[in-house]
């Protein structure tokens, strides 16, 4: 690939690093990254994925943007109020960086269009704010082979976790949604703006790693970290052979859409 | 085995290494590249990060005109 002056100007911070070079941005600008979701955790990793110069960038959420999403969704802003996510989104995405091709889904991902839609990418961000879409989207990446990076936050603590084919996944570690309504909605919880850009940045780093090939990636552990102490551990989880979706005997064979209420935001 | 050539005597840090960093990746194991550059931090800095990122520097001497410097380096 022939780079123009702006190219070489605007990724020259990734050509320097040994990691990446020449031929890890050539596998960026390859790369196709799917964020479901564009609230506090997707609104920065699709602006670092943006910068990054992710070749293709697909965004699904089917709300619109609201005064009560400025706080940490720092992809939409004051004047982008009523208008779609995906629209904001792209907006931004574009103006940020015109090498990246924004393919938008105004729509909810639900057990009907999941696996149709991942399967036209390399790596998926969960950054979404309930548990039926995780489960859901967990199983999605299991059944069609697809890694994800899994992110939640609340309040001030935020986990992650990095599943690729073989490694352990969201059920292996958490095996069934939580009961509807039996935690906060969010409203009642709360959560510290900055605390999706930091778990939203790792979701990022995850992805951009992944492309490349660099580093080990945050498979078979659980990063959890506290913002109140500012303390960050890792806990190690490993493949559960009696998984519903990847164990040795799976009774989760399709997808399923998980009653959800309304606002359910309490992470495990 | 090629020799190519790269005049990054314009350039300022960080480019001058981004620039020497893309032209070695157009090359092939074995080929090399003539880096013209200024003296000074060019001069200072390319040749070690070369080095550090895994290329053979051969040979670093100053051209016919004072304070361009012309490196070698094999890929």
């Amino acid at each position: 690939m022939d780079y123009t002056e702006e190219q070489i100007q605007r990724y020259s911070r990734h050509f320097l690093l040994q990691d990446v070079g020449v031929e890890g941005q050539e596998k960026i600008s390859n790369g196709k990254v799917l964020i479901v979701g564009a609230g506090g955790l997707g609104a920065p990793a699709a602006l670092y994925l943006a910068a990054a110069g992710v070749g293709t960038i697909g965004i699904i959420d089917g709300d619109v943007v609201d005064y009560s999403n400025l706080q940490r969704q720092v992809i939409h802003f004051t004047a982008d109020v009523n208008k779609p996510k995906v629209i904001s989104a792209k907006e931004k995405i574009n103006q940020l960086n015109p090498d990246v091709n924004v393919v938008t889904y105004q729509e909810l991902l639900t057990s009907y269009n999941a696996l149709d839609i991942i399967k036209d990418y390399d790596f998926l961000i969960d950054g979404t704010d309930n548990f039926p879409v995780k489960f859901l989207i967990n199983d999605a990446c299991v059944l069609a082979g697809k890694p994800f990076s899994h992110g939640g936050i609340l309040r001030f603590d935020g986990q992650t976790m990095t599943y690729v084919p073989g490694s352990a996944c969201y059920r292996c570690v958490f095996v069934s949604p939580p009961p509807p309504n039996a935690v906060p909605t969010c409203s009642q919880a709360g959560v510290l703006g900055a605390i999706a850009g930091m778990l939203g940045t790792i979701q990022a780093a995850e992805a951009l790693k992944y492309l490349t090939g660099v580093g080990e990636l945050l498979t078979n552990r659980l990063l959890i970290f506290d913002a109140k102490k500012m303390t960050f551990r890792t806990v190690n989880v490993k493949h559960n052979p009696n998984c519903p979706v990847d164990g040795d005997h799976p009774t989760v064979t399709q997808l399923v859409d998980y009653e959800q209420a309304a606002c359910e935001l309490k992470k495990h | 085995m090629a020799t190519y050539r790269l005049d990054i005597t314009k350039e300022h840090c960080p480019m001058t290494f981004v620039k020497t960093k893309i032209e070695l990746s157009k090359l092939k194991t074995g080929d090399t590249l003539e880096v013209l550059l200024t003296e000074g931090e060019p001069l200072e800095n390319v040749p070690r990060s070369a080095t550090e990122q895994g290329f053979k520097v051969l040979s670093v001497t100053e051209t016919e005109v004072k304070g361009i410097h012309r490196v070698i380096i094999e890929k």
